[in-house]
């Protein structure tokens, strides 16, 4: 990798000045403050009103400074400031709401037992202190260790075939992984179900249904280790080489383990990008309410399946465990989410 | 990398090597791994395509074109002699319609929060927003279809209703009945809201690789933010932002438990978005697929093929835009 050294920093003309954000806050608590006041005297009413007035307050005010200080010709420049605020807000409203609600609906049925009980003895609308989801986190935790068994080996040697060999089909490969990223997670299920369910035989069990997460996953891993792979320097790769190494060597000894942390992000990647999925689950592995932790022989829960099959019973009792049931599943994903970021950005 | 500490030479000087550039047997076994590794994808897709061929034939034969066309979806009765009429049309209009709601919805905001995060920012908060929007996309979708059953939707009647009243003279928005729960509408924000990451990280990925130079030329000449972004950013990633959205198409198409929990599934082509009726192929499967018999079964895996080839021509088409878009910005 090359860096050019610049004596001078480049100058990045879009910065705001202190100035700047200073106005932008005091305009957002000033119209934050007035809308209410405008709520009460106009006939606008109810949360869309009070959006929509905010959205005009500060719009307002954004262009007419912004003509004070650069003259009449940038009010499009304003106006689309604000849109562009609003286009954030409109993200992360969404995000806030869905992380406020999983936790505040969910924290309810979240007992003690909720981790050592399963529900093979308990209706899903029984109290709270009864039954858990014990089943459905040991499911889901077989699920994406059988997956992890399969996809971590091929899924760094796809990465591997793309850094190191770089042979004929390189575009090729890419363009597959790529492809296969694109696979319907539904469709992935529907093609497990059909080659082991219907052809071969084989019963619902833990590890059909991680065959088919294990689909889904390969991409995600081995697009981010080929990423991770190529940010190691092509001067290890020489120095290997120079001091008599054969290929092999210098990827296994040099190689592998300079890129170890990138190579575990991308596992935890892969793994978040599978914890979550329901559809394939639904045709794979059918739900069970006890535990199974033999992953060749009978059905199995899983949080996501636990969650989905909690809901469409319709019962208040049962959706609030499946509040509990999606609570659990984001924390877990949070989890693995954040350790990859952490993960990631030691290097740096 | 760690340097080892130097250790005590002991004078024995190893034999030369024989010099060549033929790869060891060593080597020839691990690019034959490797290689057959890195195949491994092009082996699953090609079995996804096979087994759900085979398995769909029968469909196909009975029904011809009419599978795709159809809009009947009877599972007939073999003891009583009704034979099968197995038709996904309704299925992929509604999908089709889902997406491009998604779409349409997801795009100006998407691409609002990627121009945000690099040019309106500032640098404080640009990493912690950046982790956010990412940890959009990894939030599991049937935590979507939860919240936007019970959280999205009485606030989406609420919009429906009066987009109704106020639009209601289009005709994509008139109403045969007042029903505006689990509409493609609703099911379209859902589905927004899941691919708004992806366009937002694909965009983000382009804005940032925008030639500092260029953007200097037009503050240069007077240019304002806004007229900057219009003249250089968006002209720039234009084709990267369209690869984007194909990208997030290809997901929304095949997004199934999310909208299956906010859907109602109606074998009727409607394109009356707020009306409670839509169509989805990956929903069709769910719903269906526990009580199908062998033939229905057939048909289910006959419709996952179709859904297959339609998300991969996405995908493709997405694939070659993002290769021109990165071909013509270096330019």
């Amino acid at each position: 990798m090359t860096t050019v050294e610049f004596d001078v920093a480049p100058q990045k003309p879009w910065r705001l000045g202190n100035k700047q954000i200073a106005a932008n806050i005091l305009v957002l608590i000033g119209s934050v403050l007035v809308t209410p006041l405008i709520l009460k005297v106009t006939p606008l009413s109810g949360k869309l009103g009070g959006a929509l007035v905010l959205f005009t307050l500060v719009t307002t005010s954004n262009v007419i400074l912004s003509v004070i200080r650069q003259g009449i010709k940038t009010i499009s420049t304003a106006i689309a400031a604000s849109l562009i605020y609003v286009a954030t807000a409109l993200v992360l409203l969404p995000l806030g709401s869905i992380l406020f609600t999983v936790i505040m609906k969910g924290k309810d049925s979240i007992k003690l037992n909720t981790f050592t009980h399963d529900m093979r003895v308990t209706q899903p609308d029984a109290p709270f202190t009864e039954g858990g989801a014990l089943h459905a986190i040991l499911g889901t935790g077989s699920l994406v260790l059988i997956a992890t068994l399969i996809c971590v080996p091929i899924g760094i040697l796809t990465a591997l075939y793309l850094t190191e060999i770089k042979g004929r089909f390189e575009g090729l490969v890419r363009f597959l992984v790529q492809a296969m990223a694109g696979v319907p997670s539904i469709v992935a299920g529907l093609f497990i179900y059909s080659v082991l369910i219907v052809t071969l035989g084989a019963k619902y069990s833990a590890y059909v249904g991680a065959l088919a997460l294990s689909i889904l996953m390969l991409p995600t891993v081995a697009r981010t280790s080929e990423e991770v792979l190529k940010l190691i320097p092509r001067d290890l790769r020489e120095a290997g080489t120079a001091l008599g190494a054969t290929q092999w060597r210098t990827v296994a000894m040099v190689v592998v383990p300079a890129a170890r942390s990138g190579l575990l992000t991308s596992v935890i990647l892969g793994i978040a990008r599978v914890a979550g999925e329901t559809a394939p689950l639904i045709l794979t592995i059918l739900g069970n309410t006890a535990t199974n932790l033999n992953p060749f022989q009978g059905p199995i829960s899983a949080l996501p399946l636990y969650t989905f099959t909690l809901m469409k019973t319709g019962l208040d009792v049962a959706i609030t465990r499946a509040w509990g049931g999606a609570l659990i599943l984001l924390t877990l994903v949070l989890i693995l989410f954040i350790s990859a970021r952490l993960l990631s950005g030691k290097k740096r | 990398m760690a340097t080892t500490p130097a250790t005590e030479y002991t004078g024995v000087v190893p034999q030369a090597r024989e010099i060549t550039t033929k790869p060891r047997l060593s080597d020839k076994v691990f690019r034959i791994v490797v290689t057959s590794g890195g195949f491994f994808s092009l082996i699953v897709l090609g079995l996804i395509a096979l087994f759900l061929t085979i398995r769909g034939i029968p469909v196909f034969h009975q029904m011809g074109f009419k599978f795709v066309t159809g809009f009947d979806w009877n599972a007939g009765d073999p003891e009583a002699g009704v034979p099968a009429t197995l038709g996904i049309g309704a299925m992929l209009i509604g999908t089709l319609v889902i997406s491009f709601i998604g779409l349409i919805l997801a795009l100006p905001i998407a691409v609002g929060t990627a121009l945000f995060l690099t040019y309106y920012c500032p640098e404080v908060i640009k990493r912690p927003l950046t982790i956010l929007v990412d940890l959009m996309a990894a939030i599991p979708s049937v935590i979507y279809g939860l919240w936007g059953f019970f959280i999205l939707m009485p606030h989406a009647v609420y919009w429906a209703k009066l987009i109704h009243k106020y639009l209601g003279f289009i005709p994509i928005f008139k109403m045969q009945a007042p029903v505006y729960e689990r509409s493609p509408f609703i099911a379209g924000i859902v589905v927004g809201i899941m691919i708004i990451p992806i366009i937002t990280a694909v965009s983000r990925e382009v804005f940032s690789q925008v030639p500092l130079d260029r953007v200097q030329a037009a503050y240069a000449l007077g240019g304002t933010k806004w007229t900057m972004i219009k003249a250089v950013v968006l002209p720039f990633g234009a084709s990267g932002v369209a690869g984007g959205a194909m990208l997030a198409l290809g997901r929304a198409m095949g997004e199934t438990v999310a909208i299956y929990l906010v859907l109602n599934l109606y074998f009727i082509p409607n394109f009356h978005i707020l009306f409670s009726s839509g169509g989805n192929v990956a929903s069709l499967i769910v719903s269906r697929f526990g009580e199908a018999g062998q033939f229905e079964l057939r048909g289910l895996m006959a419709a996952g093929l179709v859904l297959f080839i339609v998300t991969l021509l996405v995908n493709f088409l997405s694939d070659f835009i993002v290769k021109r878009a990165a071909r013509t910005g270096q330019q």
